[in-house]
């Protein structure tokens, strides 16, 4: 999905970061490169490091993931708010690119929720 | 001529604030009570464009929006140093009190969004018979912290692009794509440190909880709006306090979120109307 946003991965040129994303019960090592997944792959990895996770509970990416979400999970910082999801470790890279983030994580709303 | 041209004008006036001279920028339209509308933090009067160019409420009302010192067209004061801008309740009572007598407003209607909803709260409390009517949207006593605002000013993170990004969540998914980003684009273009100097009002100094119960809505009548989508102020959060203030009217906005009245003009007037209404017939 994110390949096929040109504007999203111009607007994330900038991003290089190693994160973990995904649900409390399935999360994966993503590996991102000027803007661009170049790798994914399920958590744990023996000895792999990250620098932020964000990580919200199944129900929450389902209600998130609507392509009208109700009010409250709608978006990711709804969801820490209402402790559906959490954001841990060194969150600068996820601040400094906030907005891409908020939209590379809600682009499986255009396909009604199936990444 | 043949261009669209709005009705809306734009002057600057001479504003004293607690012995510090400002010229404080401020839009308006329209004739008959004057109701002054108070942007959100790190924002500017922009917001309320809208509500200023629509005929049927400039029929009854001199809409009025004034631009914050630090924010939009209002400078800082000569006398600002570069020291860290920091707003507080005081200050946003004095500016909004000081601006309405410099304008000689007669009994103002008040309406003010997010801290300016919170300021209505206490205009209420302290200065209720100054006022015909006061309308908070997106306010209540006290509303749970939801991100770290030291974000928002620091020199190794876009304070506009950070700001916006905040933000953004709390417009309602279903706004225009239009007025969305005509919404965070003010937030792009803030000052450094202002959101955050107005945020210190809004966490720190403006805590109302245990006062807001000394409202008497008899003496002034008060009015709350909130978006069901703004999760920073939520609906409960408006519900409780609405519940503490007797006589408080109270109404939960579908399909809006924080920004109403810039979000969704559309949406935000199905609301509105209804009260400027309600207080024009008072």
């Amino acid at each position: 999905m994110l390949d096929r946003d040109v504007a999203l991965i111009q607007r994330g040129r900038l991003v290089d970061v190693d994160c973990l994303l995904g649900s409390t019960e399935q999360a994966f090592h993503v590996a991102i490169r000027a803007g661009r997944i170049i790798d994914m792959v399920p958590a744990p990895v023996l000895m792999r490091s990250w620098t932020f996770g964000y990580r919200a509970t199944p129900d929450a990416w389902t209600a998130f993931w609507q392509p009208m979400p109700k009010a409250g999970w709608h978006d990711l910082l709804a969801l820490t708010k209402r402790s559906a999801a959490t954001l841990e470790g060194d969150v600068r890279p996820f601040m400094t690119h906030l907005q891409y983030f908020k939209d590379l994580l809600a682009l499986p709303r255009a396909t009604g929720g199936v990444a | 001529m043949t261009a669209l041209i709005e009705p809306i004008i734009g002057r600057y006036v001479h504003v004293d604030i607690d012995g510090t001279h400002h010229r404080i920028y401020f839009e308006e339209a329209g004739q008959g009570i004057p109701l002054v509308c108070l942007h959100t933090a790190g924002s500017d009067g922009r917001q309320w464009r809208y509500l200023l160019a629509d005929p049927e409420f400039t029929k009854h009302y001199r809409i009025i929006a004034f631009d914050m010192p630090w924010h939009g067209k209002s400078n800082p004061p000569e006398t600002w140093d570069g020291s860290e801008y920091q707003l507080t309740t005081a200050r946003y009572t004095q500016t909004i009190r000081a601006f309405c007598a410099a304008l000689a407003l007669d009994k103002p209607v008040v309406m003010g969004c997010s801290i300016g909803g919170r300021i209505v709260l206490n205009l209420a409390i302290d200065h209720a018979t100054e006022f015909r009517a006061l309308v908070g949207l997106e306010a209540a006593d006290f509303q749970a912290p939801w991100y770290d605002t030291s974000w928002l000013n620091r020199p190794d993170i876009h304070g506009g692009e950070v700001c916006a990004a905040l933000v953004s969540g709390l417009v309602a998914p279903q706004s225009p794509a239009a007025a969305r980003m005509e919404t965070l684009w003010a937030y792009k273009q803030g000052g450094p440190g202002v959101f955050k100097g107005d945020l210190y009002f809004y966490r720190v100094d403006g805590d109302l909880r245990g006062r807001v119960e000394t409202i008497d809505a008899k003496l002034c009548p008060l009015y709350l709006l909130t978006g069901e989508y703004d999760f920073s102020c939520t609906p409960e959060d408006t519900l409780r306090t609405a519940a503490s203030i007797k006589g408080a009217s109270v109404a939960i906005m579908e399909q809006l979120g924080h920004f109403p009245m810039s979000e969704n003009p559309v949406q935000f007037r199905r609301y509105i109307a209804p009260v400027l209404d309600q207080i024009r017939q008072q």
